[in-house]
């Protein structure tokens, strides 16, 4: 086989691998799965937004959530009975990325002259400020309905059919969150397709640059100012999609969803799968969604198996591998599970 | 007399809260080599920053026809200007190719810009035979080399060069000088700031020497070689 016709089947096995897996998982393990897997997807957009301020430009950022928050809030006013309005997801979502984008560079512009530990304070502090607003903007006017949230948020419907449905067609029964899923599936592909083309770009040799050497990026005709905005902006962005499809997948929002701890979550998934490299990134996405939802189901049957009683709570338990996990993974794979070429070249000679 | 190519007017440079540059003035022509030299802290750094944009300051920067002291750092290259910044600020994880690459950034000039890599290989062979290696493992001095190289992907008119000396081997720095009187004798204006006088004031053909944020003396090379303070100061005689 020529390599473009190995190309071509190795994109056409995981295209079927890709569209089969919703079934064989749902008809196997349940239609719980079937929603972790959908949640993952989800994770995976946020991780790779959060790449590219943290991976590609090399700007830590505490504070990504705010953004899923904000793009997630976006749809449900636009389509809940809360403000009775019904817009359709396809209007909502690109605003979405929009609206959240405008906050990126919010957050971006009083931070330029900011790097690192710095940096981290003050998109810390963003993210908080942000959920703390959805929290209490149910006064004097109600906009967010504060911390009870809001409910009864629209579906997202494709051609007329909401995805929370069921689909019938080719004598299968498609439940919804194998719907969502085909959806998800599709919008990640897309970003990362976006992502890969960002990162061979001349915008993405200057976030590169500026990651390295701000000051010989300037000196090479650099405007970091703008590149910086511009990474706060595509990252934000792609935050905001993703909180739009969790909205409308969950039909439900409320400013609890959007606390630190899934910052760091996200931050996690881009740091153990690899910083700046995408496939890292998706990886670190999966395993961080599919691995404590393991545990949260495998590990008190386990007990129950080997001791005769659950010793352990399972849900702390799983924050307990998991931190241990992310020690094992620092220690002995610094620059990540799945890191870019040049990462491990440059471990590899330093050691 | 035809005017300077670099023409600095009372310049004043804040950096840390202190006024590190006090108002110096001096000028650069075409085709000159002319270095800063001074004591640590002397306030030659931040003259060079402020020079490149990196830092504000007050006071005229005239550079060609144009003033530059409200541009953003980013325009200089395109103009001409380039630097070559102190501790030489290669970008580590990329390879030497592409931080050559990174030098023409700005240009649009796709075959030149492959001419102009020919070029900086010519002069900086090491370069060529450790494309493909990142930057971050190469020696001290080749790193050096390649913040040159780099530079010199702007087709510059001005460079400024911080500190090249910085941190190297005697036999870097020589060779490192080499490059440097190289691309002067091309016909590249240079302004060199360094500590290592002695060498600044052989290359060069004239000098300033910065005390405390001013300028003290400026003369050609040969005088404050020969002068009795430059002598005690900073040759260590």
């Amino acid at each position: 086989m020529s390599p473009r016709h190995r190309a071509f089947a190795g994109t056409a096995l995981i295209a079927i691998a890709l569209a089969v897996l919703p079934l064989v998982v749902g008809n196997t393990l349940g239609n719980t799965w079937v929603r972790v897997l959908d949640y993952a997807l989800l994770y995976i957009i946020l991780a790779l937004g959060l790449n590219i301020v943290v991976g590609f430009a090399g700007l830590l950022d505490l504070g990504y959530i705010a953004f899923y928050a904000v793009g997630a809030y976006l749809y449900a006013l636009l389509a809940s009975p809360h403000f009775g309005l019904h817009w359709p997801a396809w209007a909502i979502l690109p605003l979405g990325a929009l609206v959240a984008g405008f906050f990126g560079v919010l957050l971006g512009a009083p931070t330029l002259r900011l790097r690192g530990d710095y940096l981290a304070i003050v998109t810390l502090g963003f993210g908080e400020i942000i959920r703390i607003f959805l929290n209490n903007l149910n006064q004097p006017v109600n906009i967010t309905n504060g911390p009870k949230g809001i409910a009864r948020i629209d579906a997202i419907g494709v051609a007329g059919h909401p995805l929370a449905k069921p689909l019938e067609a080719f004598g299968v029964t498609f439940p919804g969150v194998t719907l969502y899923y085909y959806l998800f599936v599709l919008l990640a592909i897309a970003i990362v397709f976006v992502g890969i083309r960002l990162q061979d770009s001349r915008i993405g040799r200057a976030w590169v640059a500026i990651r390295e050497d701000e000051i010989a990026a300037k000196a090479c005709g650099i405007n970091t100012r703008n590149v910086k905005l511009l990474a706060f902006a595509m990252g934000a962005s792609f935050g905001g999609v993703a909180g739009g499809l969790f909205a409308g997948f969950q039909e439900f929002v409320s400013p609890e969803s959007f606390g630190l701890l899934e910052s760091i979550m996200v931050l996690c998934m881009v740091v153990l799968g690899g910083m700046g490299h995408i496939p890292g990134v998706i990886l670190g996405g999966l395993l961080l969604t599919l691995l404590p939802e393991a545990f949260r189901y495998g590990a008190g049957p386990l007990q129950q198996a080997a001791f005769g009683r659950v010793l352990l709570d399972p849900e702390s338990l799983r924050m307990l591998l998991f931190g241990i996990a992310l020690i094992l993974v620092m220690l002995y794979r610094p620059a990540g599970l799945w890191p870019e070429a040049r990462h491990r070249r440059e471990f590899a000679e330093k050691k | 007399m035809a005017r300077a190519l670099l023409d600095v007017l009372n310049l004043e440079v804040r950096y840390g809260g202190i006024m590190a540059v006090k108002g110096i003035s001096f000028a650069v022509e075409e085709g000159e080599m002319v270095c800063l030299i001074g004591a640590n802290g002397a306030g030659k750094t931040s003259t060079l920053k402020a020079l490149a944009r990196m830092l504000p300051s007050r006071g005229e920067i005239r550079y060609g026809a144009e003033r530059i002291d409200a541009l953003p750092a980013h325009a200089l290259i395109g103009r001409g200007l380039a630097l070559v910044p102190e501790g030489r600020g290669v970008f580590a994880r990329l390879s030497v190719a592409e931080n050559l690459a990174m030098g023409a950034y700005h240009r649009r000039d796709h075959d030149e810009v492959a001419a102009d890599i020919e070029y900086v290989h010519a002069l900086l062979p090491r370069l060529k035979e450790r494309a493909r290696q990142l930057a971050g493992t190469l020696s001290g001095g080749e790193q050096q080399m390649l913040a040159i190289g780099r530079a010199l992907m702007g087709r510059p008119r001005l460079l400024l060069l911080d500190e090249p000396s910085m941190g190297l081997a005697p036999l870097m720095v020589e060779k490192v000088f080499e490059v440097i009187r190289t691309v002067a004798a091309q016909g590249v204006t240079i302004l060199l700031v360094e500590q290592n006088a002695r060498l600044a004031l052989e290359v060069c053909s004239r000098g300033y020497v910065m005390e405390s944020g001013r300028v003290i003396l400026a003369d050609s090379a040969a005088n404050l070689a020969a002068d009795p303070r430059v002598r005690h100061a900073y040759l260590g005689e």
